[in-house]
């Protein structure tokens, strides 16, 4: 075995560096659209909205039942072949619209079992003070289901930071994509890609720090 | 101030409240009394249109609907002049003492917020847990909590404050500072249904027992009258078995 080419791969962060905030940034705004996605689709679920409400479960069984990888193949080379106006979609437009689909299909089932897990004897208590149901969503059921989901949510979003890798197929050069060329160009395969994977690493694990954070102060009210 | 005019509720086949007429006085206190599963708490319930009732009329204050025709404002309406005290406290776990009594002032009455706490401090004194402010239901006991319960209540200012079996999931240590908060607001002649299997408080505070059966008033009187001289066969078992256990 040879030995490791450590100054190629000090020399190598700086470099990954720069590629990291678009890493982020797709997960990021993936994260946000996701969230808002998938809560709209849990409220339809709960509520049973007719026609939204079946719509919604072929999505889920659809974006759940594929490979990501799948779907952005779809979004990226797929539709601009159908729909000669989405010759537009870039491969970072169609790496978030992906990303977006397939992560809030099943962060909508963990933020449904989380609404419905608020006890329903305070649902009743807000609506006896005369509460809309908008009121008590926002002020009773959704606080408290947010505490019960965010485990789950915060797995998703660390699985979607990972995710992001895929957009080097479409080829955006984010942290996986630029890792890619680097080894290409100096054949350091194993250097460039654990370099990479412990910048994902760091990343996760400053996430999970900030988890333990949201959790502690999330359960604040239920500590006796 | 509150009238019931045939009102009506239905389970599927099941009839749990048939045609029931009453009217309550303002300041009046009503103690519903009657076998379990005879449609007491399903009264309180159809007031705060908890439950939709089948059929019937119901005024509260000024307010008159027919319960087919109530539209979402009406029912809105009639839940804000009339509070509810649930058995199991249902205290918004989220929030403390202060925020669980405020809530309603901030959120359904718009209180500006200075206000809303200032008049939830007031009634946490009433209650005598003005140190339990910034505290959680979980950190309390169930008599704190269900305190808080009837605190949010009183907060409502509503016409009528509705207790559905308030002190039944309480362990009995804490029965007695419930039940004391209750005669405190019954000597404000603040007006209240209570559905209890409390004797003694219904002999010792209410102006009027009433006797529910199979969804039907079946008697109802002073105090006095109901425990001592009941009238209907139904009364009088239902009263021989319960003051076996609990005597007045």
């Amino acid at each position: 075995m040879d030995v490791l080419n450590v100054e190629y791969m000090l020399g190598l962060v700086p470099v990954l560096l720069r590629y990291l905030p678009l890493t982020l940034q797709l997960a990021g705004i993936g994260m946000v659209l996701a969230l808002i996605l998938a809560c709209l689709f849990a409220v339809v679920r709960v509520l049973r909205i007719p026609v939204l409400n079946q719509l919604t479960i072929v999505f889920i069984s659809f974006f759940r039942g594929t490979p990501l990888l799948v779907q952005l193949f779809l979004f990226y080379y797929g539709l601009p072949q159908l729909f000669s106006a989405l010759t537009v979609i870039d491969g970072i437009t169609a790496t978030i619209m992906g990303l977006t689909m397939h992560f809030s299909a099943y962060m909508a089932e963990s933020i449904r079992a989380a609404i419905v897990g608020v006890d329903r004897s305070q649902t009743e208590a807000a609506l006896s003070i005369g509460m809309t149901n908008g009121q008590l969503m926002r002020r009773v059921v959704l606080p408290q289901a947010t505490r019960v989901a965010l485990p789950t949510l915060m797995n998703y979003f660390i699985d979607m930071i990972k995710a992001t890798s895929l957009a080097f197929t479409l080829g955006v050069t984010e942290l996986m994509g630029a890792t890619q060329k680097e080894a290409a160009g100096s054949f350091l395969y194993f250097e460039a890609f654990i370099v990479a994977a412990i910048m994902y690493w760091i990343v996760v694990e400053l996430l999970s720090k900030l988890q333990n954070y949201l959790e502690t102060r999330l359960n604040k009210a239920y500590n006796r | 101030m509150i009238k019931l005019s045939s009102l009506s509720k239905h389970f599927g086949e099941t009839v749990v409240l048939d045609e029931i007429d009453l009217a309550i006085e303002e300041g009046e206190i009503v103690v519903i009394i009657g076998p379990s599963g005879t449609g007491k708490s399903t009264l309180l319930r159809c007031i705060n249109f908890l439950e939709q009732p089948t059929a019937g009329t119901m005024t509260v204050g000024d307010l008159t609907v027919d319960v087919n025709r109530a539209s979402r404002a009406d029912i809105l309406s009639m839940r804000r002049r009339t509070a509810f005290v649930f058995q199991n406290y249902a205290l918004f776990a989220n929030k403390t003492a202060l925020q669980n009594i405020a809530e309603r002032l901030l959120v359904v009455d718009k209180w500006p917020k200075e206000k809303a706490y200032q008049r939830a401090r007031e009634i946490l004194d009433q209650i005598g847990l003005a140190d339990k402010a910034d505290a959680y239901p979980a950190s309390m006991s169930g008599g704190q909590q269900q305190r808080v319960g009837i605190g949010r209540a009183m907060a409502a200012g509503a016409d009528v404050i509705l207790f559905d079996e308030p002190t039944s999931s309480l362990d009995p240590e804490w029965v007695e500072e419930v039940l004391g908060l209750m005669k405190q607001l019954a000597s404000e002649r603040q007006t209240m249904m209570v559905v209890t299997h409390e004797m003694s408080f219904a002999r010792d505070v209410a102006d009027r027992v009433i006797f529910i059966d199979g969804g039907h008033i079946v008697e109802q009187g002073p105090p006095g009258d109901i425990f001592h001289n009941p009238k209907d066969p139904r009364t009088k078992a239902f009263l021989k078995k319960i003051l076996a256990t609990s005597p007045v």
